[in-house]
């Protein structure tokens, strides 16, 4: 009995004694998103990307600082605020100091209040928030603060992107504007109003309208009102089934002008689409994967998708949000203390894997890059989405997108 | 006049879907007098299998097999689950099909992974069968109406003409004398069971391609059907259908006009508050008929369970 035992502590106790040595020679970035429930393969594959990019991009290169490498913890909030919570204190009680989540505005919002408040009470363990997906304009004006950095352009930046190529599309009379009942839904049909109204009056905007999130069975009454009012173009920030739902259905009962959306993209709405899409979808998003935008970014997309057959780089900000925290690094010259390192990080410019420059705005921590509206097709894309033949390819490029637009941040640094 | 002949048959083809799935599941209670809470997940399962089948074999030996291999799981799991549990009560019955939906839906995404399935109509089915006004109605649509029509006369026609539907229909009602005639109760139960399942099965198939076929489709739609065989009277097949079509229609139109409760309680002859924003009633003055359309069922649910608690067609002892 006893011998087993010893053995077992002494494993044990080198265990840990590596796992320590371990320790000292990682940056841990703790990735908080939902990898179980409705939203998972979205929140799987972003995980996918991180770990792929760490490897990629830093790791394989020799590392941070003196061969420091970077190691993705994942960490499933269920995609609930609540559980996040938790999620992060988890994270924070392992030593993390950076935090990375994307899906939903809503958690974004209760981890940026949390961060703000553990940094203040506790000095010694300060974290960073590297939001790479969450859009809500609120987060980089009034609720913005020093620890929160955001790499994908915002609802606003993007709508300000496609309104743009809608302004200067002269067949377009007619917009209806759909959306999900809730805050982010709200935000682009407000944005959309907005801006159609500053840079087209004379657009008239036939419908505006908020349906129920993830309730809606059928969106075939839906689409016989867009039909009835005439629209010449729909704008639309849904995602995941309600997206695929919503613009089957308008395809099905005839309509043919375009559909301009955020997310119709990737995680099997490229492939269920299929034929149906080609010459309506458009989608707005940041990075440029088809035409590939360098030999670097194609052989890193091929290399991904050696990796993970099945996967797709749907997010290809994650690059930004690698290279860059691991420039910032090394610059600031430590992992541990991340205000220098927040320091390094605002202010940056950078080279994207994905073609352009991109600078991590001082005044809002917003990073301004390029936004490309996206067609859905399945001639001329080198990676196609959900091996499905179909991808999407950049039709049109806003270089740096609202790099003046004003901000209600107020940023207390430390 | 024209978007109101759209709205009719769009309506027509939700309401005869939701029949499909509620027609299995109002038999299944009335023989066994709990709800089956894994109704639902067999009509994923029957959009799921159909879905595979159409990759090797094309769309309609999908339509023929994956209601086949759903009503055999079905049976299977009326034999050697329900069965075993029902001598405890209905608590745990209740308890296991709520499992079994569970199971289900973490099951298919085991083995088809969370997105969303590349189902499609077949190619055949693929064009507009006519125009109203701009507003097309897919052939798949009509297809659909189709279908749902067959499989309902065939279930009437079943149930109230043939030796095999009398002796289904006594089983359900009077079990033991049904037994005591010499009728092997249990092999009922278990085909009735099995029946029940296969329609959802057929629901999934083709409702499939049109609803998205995803892990969440079943918990979409799974609580509606509930309401449905409430509104309609447990266990009678016309009281499911009545409901079904007055579901369909009412979500449609409601879906499809803008009613606003400000013109409502205007009519009504209460003035609109001046201050809106700050009023106490904003929320119930700015609401729109497509906002609750989904809820609306429930309202005519817990109206019915008040004025008619037996439902529409239902008899008072069921």
């Amino acid at each position: 009995m006893r011998k087993p035992i010893m053995l077992g502590m002494a494993t044990a106790l080198t265990l840990t004694v590596s796992a320590f040595a371990v320790t000292a020679d990682t940056v841990k970035i703790a990735f908080i998103d939902p990898l179980s429930g409705p939203f998972a393969g979205t929140g799987v594959n972003g995980l996918h990307q991180y770990e792929f990019a760490a490897e990629e991009l830093v790791n394989k290169k020799g590392g941070v600082l003196d061969g420091d490498m970077f190691e993705i913890v994942a960490f499933d909030n269920k995609i609930s605020p609540k559980e996040s919570l938790i999620q992060l204190q988890v994270a924070i009680d392992q030593g993390i100091r950076y935090i990375a989540q994307g899906n939903s505005s809503g958690v974004a919002n209760a981890l940026t209040e949390a961060i703000q408040k553990h940094n203040r009470r506790n000095p010694d363990d300060r974290v960073l928030f590297l939001n790479y997906s969450a859009v809500d304009p609120a987060l980089t004006n009034d609720k913005c603060n020093f620890w929160h950095f955001r790499f994908d352009a915002n609802a606003d930046i993007k709508m300000d992107a496609l309104t743009d190529v809608i302004a200067k599309d002269e067949a377009i009379e007619k917009v209806y504007i759909i959306g999900q009942d809730y805050s982010f839904g709200k935000a682009v049909a407000a944005a959309a109003v907005r801006f159609i109204g500053e840079k087209r009056p004379d657009i008239e905007i036939v419908g505006n309208e908020l349906h129920p999130i993830g309730k809606v069975k059928d969106f075939t009454p839906y689409s016989r009102k867009i039909m009835a009012s005439g629209a010449d173009a729909i704008i639309t920030g849904n995602w995941g089934a309600d997206m695929l739902g919503l613009g089957k259905s308008v395809l099905e009962n005839g309509y043919e002008g375009p559909i301009f959306t955020y997310y119709a993209a990737a995680d099997g709405i490229t492939a269920a689409f299929g034929e149906t899409g080609e010459g309506s979808l458009r989608l707005v998003a940041e990075g440029q994967i088809n035409p590939p935008a360098s030999d670097a970014a194609a052989a890193y997309y091929e290399a991904f998708k050696a990796k993970y057959p099945d996967g797709n780089i749907s997010q290809a900000r994650i690059t930004n949000v690698i290279e860059m925290l691991a420039k910032a690094i090394n610059e600031a010259g430590t992992a541990t203390d991340v205000i220098p390192v927040a320091y390094a990080l605002e202010g940056m410019e950078h080279e994207s894997l994905w073609g352009g420059s991109v600078k991590m705005r001082e005044v809002d921590h917003q990073l301004i890059q390029d936004v490309h509206i996206h067609a859905h097709t399945g001639s001329d894309v080198t990676f196609d989405y959900d091996n499905s033949g179909f991808g999407i390819r950049v039709e049109e490029t806003v270089t740096m997108a609202a790099m003046d637009s004003e901000t209600s941040c107020q940023m207390r640094r430390p | 006049m024209d978007l109101i002949l759209v709205n009719l048959i769009d309506g027509l083809v939700t309401g005869l879907l939701l029949f499909m799935l509620s027609a299995g599941l109002t038999l299944i209670f009335s023989m066994m007098g709990v709800l089956n809470f894994a109704h639902a997940s067999f009509y994923m399962l029957g959009a799921y299998f159909a879905f595979q089948i159409s990759i090797a074999l094309g769309f309609w030996m999908g339509l023929l097999l994956a209601p086949l291999i759903v009503g055999v799981m079905g049976a299977g799991v009326e034999r050697y689950g329900l069965r075993r549990v029902h001598q405890y009560g209905h608590v745990p019955e209740l308890i296991f099909t709520f499992g079994l939906a569970l199971l289900i839906e973490e099951l298919v995404q085991f083995v088809w992974g969370k997105n969303q399935m590349p189902y499609e109509a077949p190619e055949i089915l693929q064009f507009t069968a006519f125009a109203i006004a701009g507003n097309s109605i897919p052939a798949y649509k009509i297809f659909m109406i189709f279908i749902s029509v067959i499989i309902f006369i065939g279930l009437l026609w079943v149930l109230t003409r043939t030796r095999v539907g009398m002796i289904i229909q006594a089983a359900l009602t009077y079990p033991k004398t049904v037994e005591a005639l010499g009728h092997n109760v249990p092999l009922i139960f278990m085909g009735v069971f099995g029946v029940g399942t296969a329609l959802a099965g057929v629901a999934g198939v083709i409702a499939g391609p049109v609803l998205g076929t995803f892990p969440g489709m079943a918990f979409v739609l799974g609580s509606i059907v509930f309401v449905t065989i409430v509104i309609g009277g447990l266990g009678s097949l016309w009281g499911a259908l009545v409901a079904s079509l007055l579901i369909g229609w009412m979500t449609t139109f409601a879906k499809a006009y803008n009613l606003r409760m400000e013109d409502l309680l205007t009519w009504i002859g209460f003035t609109k508050p001046e201050v809106l924003w700050d009023s106490a009633w904003r929320d119930l003055w700015t609401i729109t008929s497509p906002q609750i359309a989904d809820i609306l069922p429930y309202i005519l649910m817990v109206l019915i369970l008040i004025f008619r608690p037996y439902g529409l067609f239902g008899k008072r002892d069921a």
